[in-house]
């Protein structure tokens, strides 16, 4: 028998009200509650039984392609003169980003508790389209929703959830954006709650999703945490991951939670600059964002005086959302994890950057990522080294960057 | 400031469900939100509900994400909020009701991000200064009632859980343990909104509530029309009718006005 796919320590939070310190719980209607006991249940005896983590590992080395490399950056580093940089490529994970990793996890979960009729939200389309891509592999019927501001900005996307036979329902309401489409799917679950599974892709909303979306992220760390050390020889300084609603950035600082010599850095959405109003970063700008409620979970969220929910504004889809996963609320409070941000200009400098030196085109969240490792490198030694999280590839948002940049 | 009504809060509730349960016949609740489609209008809509003789109101506090309501109650507080409807406006409603007369117990009922911005202790003390006798907050289950549990016993106002067809004995024994005022039961799984038919196992699931609890029952959710009112005025103590009220009130304080006179003639037939 290997070695189990997913593993937590008896230290690992949540507790069990799904609190991570002050941040977390359960702030739903009546209806889905019990569906959320359910969950968490099913999802306790599934990670008890080794045949669970034997089948997400199997499909993870044979579909997936796990592992994902680590890649020494080499010319960006010797460009910038400071940090080893490394990638953490989720780039060239099956579908082009990490979201496959908790679609399936959460996909052979529903099979196992013979849900058949499967609903997600989805904002770039990254987290659609590795839901619609497990569906197909698990033979499960397949319902995303998703803001007509995204469909619009993400219409490759769109077609590849379509060729995979989901059914792509366009969310008309608020913001038209993420935020949206999560409160489209939720009431979905509300009236269709025996017979669905709402797939979440993000480490938010109710206990268990921010604790099992973080278990089913959390291979990228376990993954880069060897293989850094393997190559380089040493753990890194910095491990940094962009932060929209922050599956990749938890899943990637789960597993370095212990190494006190690795910073932990999370980049939120700087849109347009913290003073422009329009962004997306919700530990940056405090003056509009504060503990609060929203989709389920107490976390920040970024809200007017009367606590209505602001529109937010990023470049990249994956990154525009008003609130920020409970547990990486948590890390900030403990001050484990630092949060920073990078503006749409910075990431598209970063996208291009990337791509130049190391022929690695990025996902415009991940340059968001990339953006801070240029800013940090130049300031640090040689033989120091950032890891960084790729988590996705750029090929989805060429439109977006071609209309901004005038190539 | 007001001058108190008596009673208050959990005591008004007890005494309006006293009254109609000696009329044999279930409570009616309007809801209807503050600012549509104008705050004026709405505070004439809920005036004129009151002189039609209903028995309590539901106060809605308009929220930019509302999860628990269908396309009425989300377009209708959408344009609450770009009326500039604030949890502070709605508890000026609620006092110049009182202030104009309205005697009947209200029932704030919002969202739990709005009123935590607002500070919960605080809301609470102010709601029931303004002359409000009690909070309604959907997405708050009984796990994450002390967010509001303290505020409210030590003001003597109702906070009111939610029980719903799917929920098992286990939340059924846990909502009425922390009951106070009422139990909102949730008529069909999904969202709120104007149905043509109530759900048909409506009899059954009441009974399995009634078998394991003694707290009122207030149902809620696609109740619209004078027949549904008669339908369910012996079978529960109250009913809540909400979106059906909110289309009227697009139409106009007259609409309303006729709406919720025909659901009181019901149910006194």
């Amino acid at each position: 028998m290997s070695e189990l796919y997913i593993r937590r320590d008896l230290t690992d939070l949540p507790d069990a009200r799904g609190y991570f310190g002050e941040f977390g719980g359960r702030f739903v209607p009546e209806t889905i509650m019990p569906a959320l006991d359910e969950l968490d249940s099913a999802y306790a005896e599934a990670i008890a039984d080794p045949a669970f983590h034997e089948e997400l590992s199997h499909l993870q080395r044979t579909y997936t392609g796990r592992p994902t490399p680590v890649t020494h950056a080499r010319r960006l580093t010797e460009a910038l003169g400071g940090a080893q940089i490394y990638l953490k490529r989720e780039d060239l994970a099956h579908t082009g980003a990490h979201k496959i990793n908790n679609a399936l996890g959460q996909g052979l979960l529903a099979k196992r508790m013979g849900k058949r009729r499967i609903i997600a939200e989805t904002g770039a389309g990254q987290h659609g389209v590795g839901t619609a891509t497990a569906m197909a592999l698990l033979g499960l019927e397949c319902h995303v929703y998703m803001g007509t501001v995204d469909i619009a900005r993400q219409q490759p996307n769109v077609f590849r959830m379509k060729l995979l036979g989901a059914e792509v329902l366009p969310v008309e309401s608020g913001s038209r954006t993420l935020k949206d489409a999560i409160n489209e799917a939720m009431r979905d679950w509300v009236t269709n709650v025996e017979t669905t599974f709402y797939l979440l892709g993000s480490a938010l909303g109710p206990h268990p999703y921010p604790m099992m979306v973080r278990d089913f992220q959390s291979v990228i760390g376990m993954e880069a945490r060897e293989q850094i050390q393997a190559q380089a020889g040493q753990l890194p300084d910095a491990c940094i991951a962009c932060v929209g609603g922050g599956s990749n950035a938890i899943g990637m600082f789960h597993a370095f939670r212990d190494d006190e010599g690795t910073e932990l850095i999370g980049v939120e959405a700087g849109g347009r600059g913290i003073d422009s109003g329009e962004h997306a970063a919700r530990f940056a700008d405090l003056n509009i964002s504060r503990p609060g409620i929203l989709h389920g979970t107490r976390s920040y969220v970024m809200q007017n005086d009367d606590g209505q929910i602001m529109e937010t504004h990023s470049i990249s889809a994956g990154l525009d959302y008003p609130s920020v996963g409970p547990e990486h609320a948590h890390l900030r409070q403990l001050e484990r994890a630092w949060y920073t941000l990078a503006t749409d200009e910075e990431a598209l400098e970063a996208f291009q950057v990337l791509s130049k030196l190391e022929g690695i085109i990025p996902a415009l969240e991940s340059a968001h990522a990339v953006a801070e490792a240029i800013k940090r490198a130049p300031t640090m030694p040689k033989d120091s080294l950032l890891l960084v999280n790729l988590s996705g590839r750029g090929d989805k948002d060429l439109d977006t960057v071609i209309s901004v940049l005038d190539i | 400031m007001t001058k108190a009504r008596e009673p208050h809060g959990i005591c008004a509730l007890d005494v309006m469900f006293a009254a109609a349960k000696l009329a044999g016949r279930a409570a009616f609740l309007p809801y209807f939100p503050i600012g549509y489609p104008t705050y004026d209008e709405s505070l004439r809509a809920i005036e004129a509900m009151a002189a039609a003789g209903v028995d309590g109101f539901e106060i809605g506090i308009p929220f930019s994400d509302p999860i628990a309501d269908g396309p009425t109650i989300q377009a209708a507080t959408q344009v609450a909020l770009e009326q500039g409807a604030t949890v502070q406006k709605c508890l000026e409603c609620v006092r110049q009701l009182r202030a104009r007369g309205v005697r009947q117990p209200m029932l704030m009922m919002g969202y739990a991000n709005p009123l935590v911005a607002y500070g919960t202790d605080r809301f609470v003390t102010d709601a029931r200064e303004a002359g409000a006798d009690g909070l309604i907050v959907p997405d708050l289950p009984p796990e994450e009632a002390h967010f509001f549990a303290d505020s409210c016993a030590r003001e003597g106002m109702a906070l009111i859980f939610m029980l719903a067809p799917t929920s098992n004995d286990q939340r059924i024994d846990l909502a009425s343990a922390n009951a106070s005022g009422f139990i909102y039961v949730v008529s069909l799984t999904g969202i709120t909104g104007a149905r043509a038919e109530l759900p048909d196992n409506l009899t059954s699931f009441i009974g399995r509530l009634r078998a394991r609890t003694d707290k009122p029952l207030v149902l809620g959710f696609g109740i619209s029309t004078p027949d549904h009112a008669r339908q369910v005025r012996r079978m529960v103590d109250g009913f809540i009718v909400g979106s059906a009220l909110v289309r009227a009130g697009g139409e106009g304080v007259e609409a309303v006005r006729e709406l919720a006179g025909s659901l009181v003639a019901a149910i006194r037939g």
